[in-house]
């Protein structure tokens, strides 16, 4: 280095006041830690209150005790509804992802006039499918249908809220696939079907492990769609249930609720970090080369 | 084996463009094809419309004596190796090969003893458990034609095979291919835009330009009497010198300078010409010097035709790339390395007897005949 150099570096970034600086950043961290608290809170609520002898409001532990788990699981709707809550979960989220790869390869390949406003009025549109707007014509059409009160009819609803989204997604995917990779299928001699099972579906596969836990999120934690279309509590996920946890006074049943919260998310947690470690999350498709 | 047989093939595009614009070509039995021409010409387009990729507008297709102009691609009994390979990347090695014998409903057993077979044939043996990004450009290349090569097809079709791999490997690879194809004796039509690579390895080459074919010929036929200016400009690693003339008292007269009209070409009296010859066919020897200093009596014989100042010199490693400024012309000759000639220079060009070309100076710059 030169001397130059040496002389000027000092110089180049005016001298800060120290004790300005300390004051700066004390505050910045206080408004973090603010921030922190605030997100913070609800999570600890959910993980101390279920274990608490005296469930409330408050995030403490005054103790220690299962007992929150023995009560809820006493409760005869708790299995049952985590029961409707997985098929009603994994039924659309393996719709999905059926529905949207074929969608997407067939809109990826095939020059359509109009193919991407079709798909972006689709994306507007799916969000007030599943919303509060479309709540009556989607109970008559299903009344109507014939499917109204049945886990079938929610699966058909979630997922076409689900699918533009998902359809989306995986067209991206299924876009950065080189054309050059079916073309060679095809000249030896492969079929479109057996294109899409050896070729397409297999490089898209991160883009469907993706697309597949989203949906199966959505459903899992959608509650709105199920108690409109469900009044069999039989029938009624895990979601809906919850919300029946009230004791005859109309008090809310804190050591049911709390226990279930916590249950209720473990396995959408789970699924996350095992898809995660299998696959990786991807949003966007991309062949490494 | 097989012979191709395209007869009048047009490939048009919606709104009019033609890829292949009326092309008929007869490949052999066991040749070695090279589609040839700058990017756009329809080469690929070509190809593609032979393996059935593309659906030909009009004309034939014949392999042998099947018409497969409507059949689809899987039924040509062709293989294609694109030009970024195509590989699988979800497969190994192993299962890239044995894809097409897995299309073809082989048992999985005999599929993979015969993938490893061809594999080993080109020295893949050790790497058949590992997927394609864990080879490098010029592995990946071999598993793409043992891929082609494990199908036993009649015709492979090369799309651009070398053009991802760097020049080392390329030059490396063009010869393997050779080899290759010679040993397998597989009929091979191949798109390159690399002059040079179909120089090198095919039997015979077309040279296409806007969809249509300029000439056909074996690669020395084309490289000595390329059949129009389009071809000599494109042929050859410097461009032909194309030197506009007119036929002037018997000669021709090039602006500053007159040359005999070379034999074998008819013109006449007044007729405007384009005169062609190699930078490689133009013989020099300095103008102002006798001989160059240390060469004693090996210098060459003292030619004379085009006398001129020299204006660049571009090395080209065993030999000079010089360029002459000579009457209203540039002219452009290559010269060994011993003869370098300084910037400034006068030198004495002449073309080579026998080498030198004429062309019509209108239409389509065609060769004029006897």
């Amino acid at each position: 280095m030169s001397a130059a150099t040496a002389t000027h570096a000092p110089s180049a970034r005016p001298a800060a006041n120290p004790a300005r600086t300390i004051a700066a950043r004390s505050l910045g961290y206080a408004g973090l830690c603010v921030l922190v608290v605030f997100f913070a809170l609800p999570l600890l609520w959910l993980v101390l209150t279920p274990f608490s002898p005296t469930p409330s409001y408050r995030a403490t532990l005054s103790g220690f005790t299962f007992g929150n788990f023995d009560k809820l699981f006493a409760n005869p709707q708790t299995w049952p509804s985590i029961r409707n809550s997985l098929v009603l979960a994994i039924g659309s989220s393996v719709l999905v992802i059926v529905l949207a790869a074929l969608a997407a390869y067939a809109l990826s390949r095939v020059r359509i006039p109009g193919r991407d406003q079709l798909l972006y009025a689709l994306l507007l549109l799916s969000s007030i499918v599943t919303g509060t707007a479309a709540m009556v014509p989607i109970f008559l059409m299903l009344f109507q249908l014939g499917i109204i009160d049945r886990q079938f009819g929610v699966v058909l609803v979630l997922s076409g809220g689900l699918l533009p989204a998902a359809v989306f997604m995986l067209k991206d995917f299924v876009d950065s696939i080189p054309k050059s990779y079916e073309e060679s299928a095809r000249v030896f001699g492969a079929s479109p079907g057996q294109i899409l099972r050896h070729i397409v579906l297999p490089v898209i596969r991160p883009g469907m492990a993706t697309v597949g836990v989203w949906a199966l999120v959505q459903v899992w934690g959608n509650f709105l769609v199920p108690y409109v279309l469900l009044s069999d509590p039989a029938k009624q996920p895990a979601a809906v249930v919850m919300y029946t946890f009230y004791d005859a006074g109309g008090q809310p049943n804190f050591s049911l609720i709390s226990t279930f919260a916590l249950v209720y998310s473990v396995p959408v947690v789970v699924l996350y970090l095992v898809v995660n470690r299998r696959y990786g999350f991807a949003f966007q498709g991309g062949i490494k080369g | 084996m097989a012979s191709v047989t395209l007869t009048g093939l047009v490939k048009e595009y919606p709104g009019g463009v033609r890829g292949v614009d009326g092309v008929d070509v007869e490949i052999g039995d066991g040749e070695f094809f090279a589609l040839l021409g700058p990017s756009g010409c329809g080469k690929t387009t070509l190809l593609r419309t032979l393996a059935g990729l593309e659906a030909a507008t009009e004309g034939s297709v014949r392999i042998d004596d099947r018409d497969v102009t409507r059949l689809d691609p899987g039924d040509r009994d062709v293989a294609m190796v694109f030009q970024d390979y195509a590989l699988f990347p979800h497969m190994t090695v192993t299962d890239n090969v044995a894809y097409p014998l897995r299309i073809q409903k082989v048992a999985k057993a005999e599929r993979e003893s015969r993938a490893r077979e061809t594999a080993e044939g080109l020295s893949l043996g050790a790497l058949m458990q590992r997927r394609p990004a864990q080879l490098s450009g010029g592995q990946q290349q071999r598993v793409a034609l043992a891929r082609a090569i494990a199908c036993h097809p009649q015709v492979f079709l090369f799309d651009e095979p070398l053009s991802n791999l760097d020049a080392r490997l390329r030059l490396e690879a063009r010869t393997f291919l050779k080899q290759l194809q010679k040993s397998l004796g597989v009929t091979t039509v191949f798109v390159t835009h690399d002059q040079a690579e179909a120089l090198a390895m095919a039997d015979r080459m077309a040279v296409m330009e806007s969809g249509r074919i300029r000439q056909i010929g074996t690669p020395r036929e084309v490289f000595q009497r390329p059949a129009n200016t389009f071809v000599a400009n494109f042929i050859g690693a410097t461009p032909m010198n194309l030197l506009d003339a007119q036929v002037v008292d018997g000669r021709l007269d090039l602006g500053g300078f007159t040359l005999p009209v070379p034999d074998g070409f008819a013109v006449g009296e007044g007729d405007k010409v384009v005169y062609g010859v190699r930078p490689e066919y133009v013989l020099a020897s300095p103008g102002d010097r006798e001989g160059v200093p240390g060469r004693g009596e090996a210098s060459p014989p003292k030619v004379s035709g085009m006398r001129g100042t020299v204006s660049a010199v571009e090395n080209l490693g065993v030999n000079v790339l010089v360029t002459v400024d000579a009457g209203e012309q540039a002219v452009r000759a290559v010269v060994p390395e011993s003869e370098e000639p300084g910037l400034g220079d006068t030198i004495d060009l002449a073309p080579a007897p026998g080498r030198a070309l004429l062309y019509r100076a209108d239409g389509d710059g065609e060769l004029i005949g006897s």
